[in-house]
């Protein structure tokens, strides 16, 4: 649609998209101890998306991020579905998380989580609906 | 399962073979594969008459529901007999009938008699059931086959028409009863017929009786087409005549009188029983003779005739009932209404059967059925012509015919209705054998006209679309067999007097009975009566075109048709005008219905269970800066609604979302607070993008216009709301189950994001839901806006 050369906006988002990147990636890992979470981090990632969608256009955009945003939706759901049924082949009920600790060297203390493999749906869900939407609106005429 | 309840349900197992008849042997008219079926089950009907006669009654059941009480009890009395040889004996004649008078090569066959088996079975069923619930299933039938058979021509529009009246009226009924059978049960706890009789002296007493007794008399009225239920009767006529002859004459009709003469010993207890009964019945046997004659349709004077002979079986019915106040002494005075009842039940079954087929052959062989075309056929039609004088000869009550020797026990039994001691019938009962006499009068004429104006007279051969000749033999087989009857039961009537007897057991059962029929019973009142009915008679028909002008008087939209077609139509406009009336197809309005409902219920519980509380012991102490978003919060919602274009309302809106992220802040939710101000930004986003798309023509800006009621219900819901937070805070009965969370967060799921943990795993199913959701809106949204398959076709 816009065919006016933007330069400083171009390059200031090759910086901040992956920086928002960053930062969504921290609010996610650090859901389960801190305020974030797979939700607000899906938002965080659709949001940097969508920055680059201002700076450039939607065939641009669809040459880097090569994803068909609804299957996107649809492994979201696969992951969380199949994390949620886990329990059930060690005869829990559905939804049981296990955790551990583990004591990696450099990185100290550390826990492993089933939930947040949860948590990695509802991320890819939350990413793959706000660009499914973005997009198709976008694509109207 | 007995041999008895294979009988019954024998004509609905062949109705299942029929069409497969009907495809197999194309060369074979249906109805010989169906003829061999009733033959059978009146021989085996027959085999009981013995049994039956002795007093013995034959009883089988077959479980069915048996927790609710509900089984296929079959009870084979003299009154259940005495019908289940009609339905098989008139129902042979009428197929064999119906075999020369339907063409192979015209008609739907398999069609017709599917029908006409589903009926034979239902009809059997209701006649021999014990149990209600089971009698109303077959009751049921019979009128859903009476209404497939009514409307078998469904090409005709009147064929049509008539088939929806009957079944309006006759299903209006049906339900009434099934009410009455609900209200039995209450009283007694039973559905079985002869378990209730036992308790007759209990449910007279009960206070459901008379709802009880309204609601069974409903049924049987509608269904023998009594006054004002007996107008669906004459337009039935448009069905093929071997089902008018059928059903509309000696058997569907007859349910009612079924119905009321096996309830009399239940009922029959009150006054009420007996004058609805009578009263109705009299009513019905003048206003059906009286209207017969004004007919120029034979059919449609035989179904009035129908009607009125129905009405008077009916009245004689009521009558007889008195018997069951006296001792067993004086009530032999009364039952001889029943005896006649029963006799003359089986003597219209005869004679009208008789008189259908002959119309049925008079048309068949002439092309009409008016009276006013017709005429002089004696001669070209001498065994049919034999056939009408002897039926309607009976029907009009002239000796040595059947219908004479019931119509001198009909008169009996009307003389008798004034000295009835209690009821006030002393008094109001001499109505009964002056209207009885009358109506008689009627049916001499009647039955004159349709002799006479067919067979004498002028023969008119250029009216008539055939050459007419006399029928085959094989379309007048039945009715021959039919008039034989009458003329051996008029002849030797006591042949019939056992039958009479027992059937009169069943319905006043605990008395003893010796009917005998006298031919020449002396120079008594009722003597007199049928000759002053003659004399009448004759004098009324001789002068017919002078006093028929009775008729016109009368206007057509004060009939009970034109009161039937008018109801049917306002309740359609008036159902109309009602949902147009309400819903408006306008959304505005929906939701002033949705919110008004709500404000109502909501508000009116309130106050009347006195819920509203208001409790500050609990409230937290208010910070300064708390107020301050207050206040913002307000003047922004505030401001949009004042607010001229929609474009300050979108940021206005976005205002008041950030605001209550800063809610979120302030009262420590930081998940709660960062998604909120993320997502407010994406739905401002997408409001603008709305915006931006409106289209160009309706874009002008307006403000809103101010509607008081919209006010007063946004204000409502507010006030009611606000009401039901503030009672719900102020009454909090237990603690909050938070603790449990807070205290295992980290212990059980290693977390210290309480939020996040719950969300994940303490009620991790919700967020799967949830995702869902979101996923079914975003494929929601996509396929709105990509697949546009109608936009395609419009261009």
């Amino acid at each position: 649609m816009m065919k006016t050369n933007n330069v400083i906006l171009e390059t200031a988002t090759k910086v901040i998209v992956f920086i928002i990147l960053l930062f969504s990636v921290y609010m996610f890992f650090a859901g389960h101890y801190e305020p974030g979470g797979g939700f607000i981090g899906g938002l965080m990632a659709s949001g940097a998306i969508v920055l680059l969608l201002i700076a450039y256009d939607i065939k641009t955009v669809t040459t880097i991020l090569p994803f068909d945003f609804k299957k996107v939706t649809a492994v979201g759901l696969l992951f969380a579905a199949g994390t949620a049924a886990g329990g059930l082949l060690f005869d829990k009920p559905m939804l049981t998380h296990w955790f551990t600790y583990v004591n990696p060297p450099l990185l100290g203390k550390m826990s492993l989580h089933t939930a947040v493999l949860f948590d990695i749906g509802v991320f890819l869900v939350v990413v793959g609906v706000t660009m499914t939407i973005i997009q198709t609106i976008g694509e109207s005429e | 399962m007995s041999l008895l309840h294979l009988a019954i349900i024998s004509p609905l197992i062949l109705a299942i073979f029929i069409p497969f008849v009907h495809k197999t042997f194309p060369k074979i008219h249906t109805g010989w594969f169906l003829l061999p079926l009733p033959v059978l089950l009146f021989a085996y009907f027959l085999s009981f008459l013995s049994t039956t006669i002795n007093g013995q009654t034959t009883m089988e059941t077959l479980a069915w529901i048996p927790t609710l009480g509900i089984n296929f009890t079959v009870r084979l009395d003299g009154l259940g007999l005495l019908f289940a040889m009609l339905i098989t004996g008139i129902g042979a004649l009428v197929v064999l009938y119906s075999i020369y008078y339907l063409s192979k090569e015209k008609e739907k066959l398999n069609q017709f008699y599917v029908y006409l088996l589903l009926f034979m079975g239902a009809m059997l069923g209701v006649v021999l059931s014990d149990n209600l619930i089971v009698l109303y299933a077959f009751w049921e039938l019979t009128s859903f086959s009476s209404f497939l058979l009514i409307g078998y021509w469904n090409h005709r529009e009147r064929s049509r028409y008539g088939a929806q009246k009957s079944m309006l009226i006759t299903v209006f009924g049906g339900l009434s009863m099934l009410g009455g059978i609900i209200l039995l049960y209450l009283m007694t706890g039973t559905f079985s017929i002869s378990e209730a009789i036992v308790l007759a002296d209990v449910i007279v007493n009960h206070e459901l009786f008379t709802a009880a007794l309204l609601c069974f008399l409903l049924g049987a009225f509608t269904k023998s087409a009594q006054f004002p239920f007996h107008i669906w009767l004459p337009d039935a006529m448009e069905a093929p005549t071997p089902v008018s002859a059928y059903l509309h004459s000696a058997t569907m009709v007859k349910a009612g009188i079924y119905l009321v003469a096996r309830l009399t010993p239940i009922f029959a207890l009150s006054g009420l029983w007996i004058w609805l009964v009578a009263g109705i019945g009299i009513l019905t046997l003048f206003w059906g003779s009286f209207n017969a004659v004004k007919h120029t349709d034979l059919k449609g004077i035989l179904a009035y005739s129908t009607i009125s002979q129905l009405g008077l079986i009916m009245s004689l019915l009521g009558l007889g009932a008195a018997s069951l106040h006296y001792s067993t002494i004086d009530a032999g005075f009364y039952t001889v209404a029943v005896s006649a009842a029963v006799f003359h039940l089986l003597n219209h079954a005869t004679f009208k059967g008789s008189l259908f087929m002959m119309v049925g052959i008079v048309d068949h062989e002439t092309g009409t059925r008016d009276i006013r075309n017709l005429g002089g056929l004696m001669t070209i039609m001498p065994i049919t012509f034999t056939i009408a004088i002897i039926g309607a000869f009976s029907m009009a009550g002239l000796p040595p015919f059947n219908g004479f020797l019931s119509k001198e026990m009909f008169f009996t039994g009307m003389l008798r209705a004034q000295e009835i001691g209690f009821f006030n019938m002393g008094t109001l009962g001499i109505l009964f054998p002056i209207i009885a006499w009358v109506a008689s009068v009627f049916t001499f004429i009647y039955s004159m006209i349709i002799v006479f104006k067919t067979f004498t007279g002028k023969f008119q051969p250029e009216k008539l679309k055939v050459k007419p000749h006399e029928a085959p033999l094989g379309l007048l087989i039945s009715p021959v067999i039919l008039v034989s009857l009458v003329v051996i039961i008029g002849l030797f009537p006591n042949l019939v007097a056992p039958l009479i007897n027992t059937v009169m057991a069943s319905i006043l059962p605990g008395m003893e009975f010796d009917v005998h029929i006298y031919h020449w019973h002396g120079f008594n009142t009722e003597l007199f009566m049928t000759i002053g009915v003659i004399l009448a008679g004759i004098l009324l028909y001789k002068f017919m075109p002078k006093w028929t002008g009775v008729y016109t008087r009368m206007p057509e939209r004060f009939s009970f048709n034109s009161a039937y077609d008018n109801g049917l139509a306002a309740i359609q406009k008036g159902a109309n005008r009602f949902t147009n009336a309400y819903m408006t197809n306008s959304i505005r309005t929906y939701l002033i219905y949705i919110f008004a409902f709500f404000i109502f219920t909501l508000g009116t519980t309130l106050i009347v269970k006195n819920a509203f509380t208001l409790d500050t012991s609990n409230v937290a102490s208010i910070h300064a800066f708390e107020v301050v978003l207050v206040v913002i919060i307000a003047v922004g919602s505030i401001s949009i609604l004042f607010a001229k274009s929609r474009m300050t309302t979108i940021i206005l809106l976005g205002a008041v979302g950030y605001s209550v992220s800063l809610f979120y802040a302030i009262f420590r939710a930081p998940d709660l607070a960062l998604t909120q101000l993320v997502i407010e930004t994406v739905s401002v986003a997408l409001f603008l993008l709305v915006f931006y798309h409106l289209p160009k023509v309706s874009r002008h800006e307006e403000t809103r216009q101010f509607k008081m009621g919209n006010a007063i219900i946004s204000v409502g819901v507010g006030v009611v709301v606000t009401m039901i937070a503030l009672s719900a805070h102020s009454g909090k009965a237990f603690d909050s189950i938070s603790q449990y969370y807070i205290e295992n967060t980290y212990k059980k799921a290693a977390g210290e994001n309480m939020v996040n943990v719950i969300l994940v795993d303490f009620r991790g199913f919700d967020t799967l839901f949830e995702i869902a959701v979101l996923a079914i809106a975003a494929l929601g949204i996509f396929s709105l806006i990509k697949l546009r398959l109608t936009r395609g076709k419009e261009q």
